[in-house]
Order: C-alpha cells, then sequence, then structure tokens
C-alpha cells in the first residue's frame, strides 16, 4: 500500500479544492465566501441562474482572474503558488466559443497542444484517439467556421481533452445546442467520468442536466446554498426533486431566476 | 467522440522543460504565420501604405525638400533615401497596432482566453506573442527593402544585415506598446482613438518625413516632442544600422522604451495586478 504521508498532494486531494473565495467588481460582490470540493471522479454541477456567478468562478478556477480572496487548488496544487502545476491538469470548455474560426479543426488542436508544451505529432495521435468514431475525425482538415455549434463544441470538448487533464471545467456548454446535440454532449462527458476517471465540474443553469448520480453545487447571487449529492440536497430541504428543492433554497421560482427546463 | 486509451491519466508530469517552452514558442508563431496567411489584404494594405508615401509623396517633396549631409549619410541624399527608415518604423508600428487590435478582437471573441489558461509562465505567453509578430513585421520590412531597391533606395548591401537586430528591437517596441495598449482597450470600436492618438502624432512627430534639425528651425517645441517621442529613436536606430552605424541614443532609448512597455503589457496581463479582472463576467 502506498504510503499516503510521503504521496504527492496531487495524489490524495480532491480535483478541484475552493475554500473562502470571494470576488468583486468594484463595489458590486460578485462571490462571498465560496467554499465546495469537487471529489475525484464526479461529475458536480454547479446549478445557478444566469448572474449566480459560475462565469467569475470559472475565470477565478482558469486564473484568467487572481484569486484576492480564499484558495483554489487544483489536484492540491495550489493554484496562486504553483499556478503552471495547477493548470496543465485542467482542461476547459468556456461559456463562449474561443475556437479560431479561420484555423482547421487539427490546427486549433494542435495549438492547442502546444500550448501546453505537447509536440504536433502527439496531438495528431491524440485527436485521432479522442475523435475516434467520430464524424468530425473524417473532417479534421475543415475549417472550425463550417461546422455546426454541436459540432463546434464537441470541438472544444476535444481541445480541453488534449492535453490529458485530470480535471475538466464547462461553462454552459449546451447552450444554444439542440435537444440531440445536447443528449451526446451530456453522455459523452459522462462517459469520461465514467470510464476515464476524469473529475468533471459542470455548470449550467438547465435542471434537467442533473442526474440523480450527480453531486450538485447551486449557487445562486455569489453564494453557495447547498452542496451535496442530489439526494443530500433534497433530503436536507426536504423536498421531493433537485427542481423543488433549488425553488425553496432560493426561496424564488424558477423562471425568476432564469432556471430553465430545456424542451 | 470515442474512447480514449487507458493511459490517460497515468502520467503526472512536473515542471516545464526547455522543449515545453520550445513547442509552445514555435505554436505561438506558426498560429500568428496561419492568421497571416489567411488575412493576406493586411500583407498588402501594410505594403501600400508605406509604398504610396515613397512612390508619391517623396516624389513630390524632393523637388522641395533639399536635405543636407547629416550622419549617417556621407553625401546628399536623395529624399526618397531620408524618409525609407521612416516607413519602415511605419510598417512595424502599423503592425504593432494591428497586433494590438487582434489581441482586443481575440479577447472580445475569447480566443484569448485559450492562450491564457497555458499553464507556462504568462510572461512567457506575451513575449512569444510579441515575437510572433516581430516575425511578421520583419517579412514586410525586408519586402519592402526590394521593392525600394528597385526606386533607386540602395542602402549597402551590408545594411541588411546589420539593420537586422535594429528592426528586431524597433519591432519589439512598437509591439509591446501595442500590446500594452490593447490592456487598456476593451471594446474593439474603441480602438479608432488609438489610431487617431497614438499613430498619427507618433508618425508625424518625429524625425521620420524630416531631419530633426529642420524641425528645430521650424519649431523648438515641436523638436523637443519629436526628442521625447520613442518612434524617433526607433527611426534613428533604423537609419543608422542601415548605414552600418550604431546611434548609442536611439539604442539606449528604443531598449528602454522596449522595457517599459513590456513590463506594462505583461503587468496589465498579469490576473493578480492587472485591470483584466476587474471588468465583468456574466453567468
Amino acid at each position: 500500500m502506498q504510503d499516503l504521508s510521503t504521496a504527492s498532494p496531487g495524489m490524495t486531494a480532491p480535483a478541484l479544492d475552493i475554500e473562502a473565495v470571494g470576488h468583486a467588481y468594484g463595489a458590486r460582490r460578485a462571490l462571498d465566501d465560496v467554499s465546495f470540493r469537487v471529489p475525484r471522479g464526479s461529475f458536480t454541477v454547479l446549478l445557478g441562474p444566469n448572474g449566480a456567478g459560475k462565469s467569475t468562478l470559472f475565470s477565478l478556477i482558469t486564473r484568467l482572474f487572481a484569486t484576492r480572496e480564499g484558495r483554489i487548488a487544483i489536484l492540491g496544487h495550489d493554484l496562486a503558488r504553483t499556478p503552471g502545476e495547477a493548470l496543465r491538469r485542467l482542461g476547459v470548455v468556456f461559456q463562449a466559443r474561443t475556437l479560431d474560426l479561420d484555423l482547421s479543426i487539427r490546427q486549433n488542436l494542435v495549438y492547442h497542444a502546444a500550448l501546453h508544451g505537447i509536440p504536433a505529432r502527439v496531438a495528431k495521435a491524440r485527436m485521432g484517439e479522442i475523435l475516434a468514431g467520430s464524424d468530425l475525425v473524417d473532417r479534421l482538415g475543415d475549417k472550425v467556421r463550417n461546422l455546426s455549434g454541436g459540432q463546434s463544441r464537441r470541438v472544444e470538448i476535444a481541445r480541453a481533452l488534449i492535453h490529458r487533464p485530470r480535471l475538466i471545467l464547462l461553462d454552459e456548454p449546451t447552450v444554444g445546442l439542440d435537444i440531440r446535440s445536447r443528449a451526446e454532449i451530456v453522455a459523452e462527458v459522462r462517459r469520461l467520468v465514467r470510464e476515464e476517471n476524469v473529475s468533471v465540474l459542470w455548470a449550467t443553469h438547465l435542471i434537467d442536466e442533473v442526474d440523480a448520480s450527480d453531486r450538485v453545487v447551486v449557487l445562486h447571487r455569489g453564494t453557495v446554498l447547498a452542496e451535496g449529492t442530489v439526494a443530500d440536497v433534497v433530503e436536507d430541504t426536504g423536498t421531493s426533486g433537485i427542481r423543488d428543492a433549488f425553488a425553496k433554497l432560493t426561496e424564488t421560482r424558477l423562471h425568476a431566476v432564469g432556471l430553465e427546463l430545456a424542451s | 467522440m470515442s474512447v480514449l486509451t487507458a493511459s490517460y491519466v497515468r502520467d503526472e508530469p512536473r515542471g516545464f522543460s526547455a522543449g515545453h517552452y520550445a513547442i509552445c514558442f514555435a505554436g505561438i508563431v506558426w498560429r500568428e504565420a496561419l492568421r497571416f496567411l489567411h488575412q493576406r489584404e493586411r500583407f498588402i494594405s501594410a505594403l501600400v501604405r508605406p509604398l504610396l508615401w515613397l512612390f508619391i509623396f517623396a516624389a513630390g517633396f524632393r523637388q522641395v525638400l533639399g536635405v543636407s549631409i547629416v550622419p549617417p549619410y556621407q553625401t546628399y541624399v536623395l529624399y526618397e533615401v531620408y524618409i525609407t527608415p521612416g516607413l519602415i518604423g511605419m510598417i512595424q508600428l502599423f503592425n504593432g497596432m494591428q497586433s494590438s487590435l487582434s489581441m482586443v478582437y481575440d479577447r472580445e471573441t475569447g480566443s484569448m482566453k485559450t492562450l491564457l489558461v497555458s499553464p507556462l509562465p504568462r510572461w512567457f505567453l506575451l513575449v512569444s506573442k510579441l515575437l510572433a509578430g516581430v516575425a511578421v513585421s520583419l517579412l514586410q520590412v525586408y519586402v519592402f527593402f526590394a521593392i525600394a531597391w528597385f526606386w533607386d533606395v540602395r542602402p549597402p548591401v551590408t545594411g541588411y544585415l546589420t539593420v537586422f537586430p535594429a528592426l528586431v528591437l524597433t519591432g519589439l517596441m512598437l509591439g509591446a506598446m501595442g500590446m500594452f495598449l490593447s490592456s487598456m482597450v476593451h471594446q474593439l470600436e474603441n480602438f479608432a482613438g488609438v489610431m487617431n492618438f497614438v499613430i498619427f502624432p507618433m508618425y508625424f512627430a518625429s524625425s521620420a518625413l524630416y531631419p530633426l534639425w529642420r524641425i528645430l528651425e521650424a519649431s523648438p517645441p515641436l523638436y523637443w516632442i519629436c526628442q521625447f517621442n520613442p518612434f524617433t529613436h526607433a527611426v534613428e536606430l533604423i537609419r543608422f544600422s542601415l548605414y552600418g552605424e550604431l546611434n548609442l541614443i536611439a539604442l539606449a532609448v528604443t531598449l528602454g522604451c522596449t522595457l517599459l512597455f513590456l513590463g506594462g503589457a505583461i503587468l496589465a496581463y498579469d490576473p493578480a495586478r492587472g485591470i483584466i479582472s476587474r471588468k465583468r463576467q456574466v453567468g
């Protein structure tokens, strides 16, 4: 058995550890004393309406913003002290599309791999593995501009995986997609968690994307209202389902806070 | 998408080797080159602008503006010869602004995030992006030299080599200035203001079009403005090195301004100190 006292922090720590994180835009506080964990190998849903602070939190985790209040650690690597070690273990799918439209799928993936110090030949081999069986594997030379919304999203997920991260953040990844594309993307990311032991933090305002087996963090107006398994949150609130639990936690009607059921 | 290999989570690398840095740098330059190839009109317009000045403006002014023997020139020179270093500076100035414009665009479209979430140090990413822009400007400059040669602008052959390090430095200075400006411009629409308040004053209030002694005769205050303009020193550094000479003051000012602008840009893009994190996000 491995001696845990001598193991590196990344071997025992949770995939993501957020402790007392806060952030303000001038006088307006966007996040206040936010703390939660994403256990290894879990699919954790960060559930909150528009304006809850999800994107701000993602900007802090990806170090686009500096963490001035609290602490963030990825696989045990403190983001402020060892940002390189933390970020190399992190894959990100941002809410806004961030692919270079004038480059091909292959060029986008090779470029992203290079930003992680991965040579082009390794990146090309990996993209073959990641996209194997997908219709995109025959379209690697196509410009991203010519892809559908769903296909672009899948390329962004492939890009987030190309450097083999242990934790993947996805910020509203299914917004704007049709029902079939949404279902495929959700299923693919769940498969990664199940089969590849990747940890996922999935930010959404679409409550029907929450599965009974998921962990949930409810974020509202910059504060964490609940954290745990779906069953825990439902039980703690004394409600019959996650939808009612959220309504009770926020003491508001779902449609009033922008939380939606996808049709 | 389908299965990943079982080795997906096997490796736990630590630290970054020189190889990682080299691959990252090459990737950034390669991406900039691809973008440049996709924007051929950018290449053409970058050349048309100085060529118009050379073919039309200089042709007209050569009849009314004599240039006396001033270092580094050993004899009287045609006005076309005199303004060539200024036009080279113009190419690099516009290229630096173009790069900063594309950084603002990248930030608006989100693709800048891809660069900034790389695990390699942010200063390294910014310097790599800067050097990629300089490489593009060097290509434009040497194509301009080739065309100007047919217009009888013919510095010593060795000058094409001796000017190279000067062009790298001036390209860095102007690119770093553009990068610093890009950190302060929050919307693409605001960039037109930069053109009016930065590029044109810098270009006209310099030694690019007229020798400083002539400006001093015409207007002492303007002369001092030109002296404090870093673009003047960039142009003089190019001018002297094109004739195999080194202007130490121009070198010192250009180097100092490069460090100043680059430091400012790195600070502005540093998440711990910069202004980027003060922008509000949605969601």
